[in-house]
């Protein structure tokens, strides 16, 4: 017993050493595949031409659905992207992304 | 023979699974996805470095929520299960804790430029607090609201180690007529015209000796996407003002003004932060301390049950005033009986309790409901506000006894 129990001490003692004692090695993250992507639809490339840069599809695909989830909607959610957070969207592209949030969402 | 890590791995998975199935029981052994039980529910389970799978939300900027079996391992929330918000893409993922520098500035007499050497050279405090997003359960407001669609799993619960707030501002010296003090981490916008985020304090709130400088979470370092290598550590208030990769803190002698004060995360001026259904506030404030909720952990909505005893568990919390007392429904509230209070970690921790009920054949309604020593008790009826914040109606689980 002792014998099979002593290594694994060590080892945990290691690895809790190993974990907080961080302040000499840089850390670098590596964040997976993104793999969220936008359903087909009319406009399709506008929609990822303007979307995209600042977030994943995901952003859209989960926001709540149904009648009162239509064109003002999402309407608004493009408004906001402008207004609040700075989208540089052309105006003539506004609308054909709203029909395709419209006709897919 | 199985190896030591194949039989880690192995276990993992079984464990895995385990809180897969018991998410959700309706949807069996599906492992790549679970349903938080709102419409457009279904989320992808997913793996990131140093987390183990979590409901995915979004992947860029990643937002990770916990499972909701995981509150019933234990009140503190591991740190690889531990949700993940972020609201701007430019995120930090090369780090080196040897450069790394917090700056204070602004209206203080002492400028610093402190190394996380310098940090942890100070003397440190531990506190065992909850971190929970505004819009932690916004999935389940009605009617629905735009945001991050979160079922119940945007929190959690930690011992926190790092240096009060206080005391690097005494070393700085902070000036007369010092008004707030602005917070800003590594993270930012991927656009120039996005607002950058940023959150602030008013000045005696940062000064209470409370709001910490973490650097340790449950003993270990943050992982990445929870704040490495530093972050504001906010009691009882709201995850928002938590800020994550924390590099520069700035004393100033207004109100702070930006997006993320002025327009963002408000919540209603009244007293339950509320208006009716479908309109908007008069007046709002920014989102602040949590109010009291409490969770039934160890059953889950629509499970089967066998009739006979059966010891209800769970976990309780506020904004900082600590719980009084819990008490748990079987009969859909019309009778209460009070739950036994775990170990108390403190006012800003979850509180386990647990209460033994008897069960018939049927369907049942149980419900938890929280009193805070504040004397704040949780709404029958859920309230609502147009952003989704602060949900913390008694939480109701359906179950069928046979």
């Amino acid at each position: 017993m002792t014998r099979s129990i002593l290594p694994a001490v060590a080892i945990v003692i290691g690895l809790a050493f190993g974990l907080t004692a961080s302040d000499a090695k840089p850390v670098t993250y590596k964040l997976p595949d993104e793999t969220a992507a936008f359903k087909p639809g009319p406009n399709l490339d506008v929609v990822k031409n303007n979307c995209t840069a600042c977030h994943s599809a995901d952003y859209v695909q989960t926001q709540p659905r149904g009648p009162k989830f239509k064109k003002d909607f999402w309407q608004a959610e493009v408004n906001k992207m402008i207004k609040v957070y700075g989208a540089p969207i052309d105006e003539a592209d506004i609308p054909k992304i709203v029909e395709y949030l419209t006709a897919t969402y | 023979m199985l190896d030591r890590r194949e039989m880690m791995k192995r276990v993992g998975a079984g464990l895995a699974v385990g809180a897969i199935t018991s998410l959700n029981p309706l949807k069996a052994f599906a492992r790549d996805t679970v349903t938080l039980p709102f419409g457009n529910g279904e989320r992808p389970l997913v793996k990131y470095p140093q987390k183990r799978l979590m409901i995915g939300l979004t992947q860029r900027p990643p937002q990770l929520e916990t499972p909701f079996s995981v509150f019933n391992e234990g009140v503190i929330t591991p740190n690889d299960a531990f949700f993940v918000r972020y609201h701007l893409a430019d995120i930090p993922l090369n780090i080196d804790p040897d450069t790394f520098t917090l700056e204070v500035k602004g209206k203080v007499d002492h400028p610093l430029k402190l190394s996380l050497k310098d940090i942890k050279k100070m003397k440190a405090k531990e506190i065992v607090a909850v971190t929970q997003c505004s819009g932690n359960s916004r999935g389940f407001f009605n009617p629905r609201v735009a945001g991050g669609q979160s079922g119940n799993g945007a929190m959690g619960n930690a011992r926190w180690r790092g240096v009060p707030l206080k005391t690097v501002l005494e070393q700085a010296g902070v000036q007369t007529g010092a008004k707030q003090v602005v917070f800003g981490g590594m993270d930012g916008p991927v656009s120039d015209k996005t607002p950058d985020f940023a959150k602030a304090l008013d000045i005696d709130h940062a000064r209470d000796g409370e709001v910490m400088l973490a650097y340790l979470m449950n003993g270990r370092d943050l992982p990445v996407l929870n704040g490495f290598p530093l972050r504001l550590v906010v009691p009882g208030y709201y995850g928002t003002y938590w800020v994550k990769h924390l590099n520069e803190i700035t004393v100033i002698d207004s109100v702070y003004d930006n997006f993320w004060m002025k327009t963002a995360y408000r919540i209603p001026d009244n007293a339950c932060a509320c208006v009716e259904p479908g309109t908007a506030p008069k007046a709002t404030v920014p989102i602040n301390r949590y109010n009291v909720r409490s969770f039934i952990t160890n059953v889950a909505e629509g499970a089967k049950l066998k009739a006979g005893g059966k010891l209800l568990k769970g976990i309780a919390f506020d904004g900082g005033t600590g719980i009084k007392e819990v008490a748990v429904s079987i009969d859909g509230g019309k009778t209460w009986k009070n739950a036994r209070l775990g170990r108390n970690y403190g006012k800003y921790s979850f509180r386990a309790w647990k209460a033994p009920v008897k069960l018939a054949a049927g369907v049942h309604e149980l419900k938890v409901r929280a009193t805070s020593n504040g004397g704040q008790v949780q709404p029958a009826d859920a309230t609502w506000n147009p952003a989704g914040y602060m949900r913390n109606v008694i939480e109701t689980v359906h179950v069928t006894v046979a």
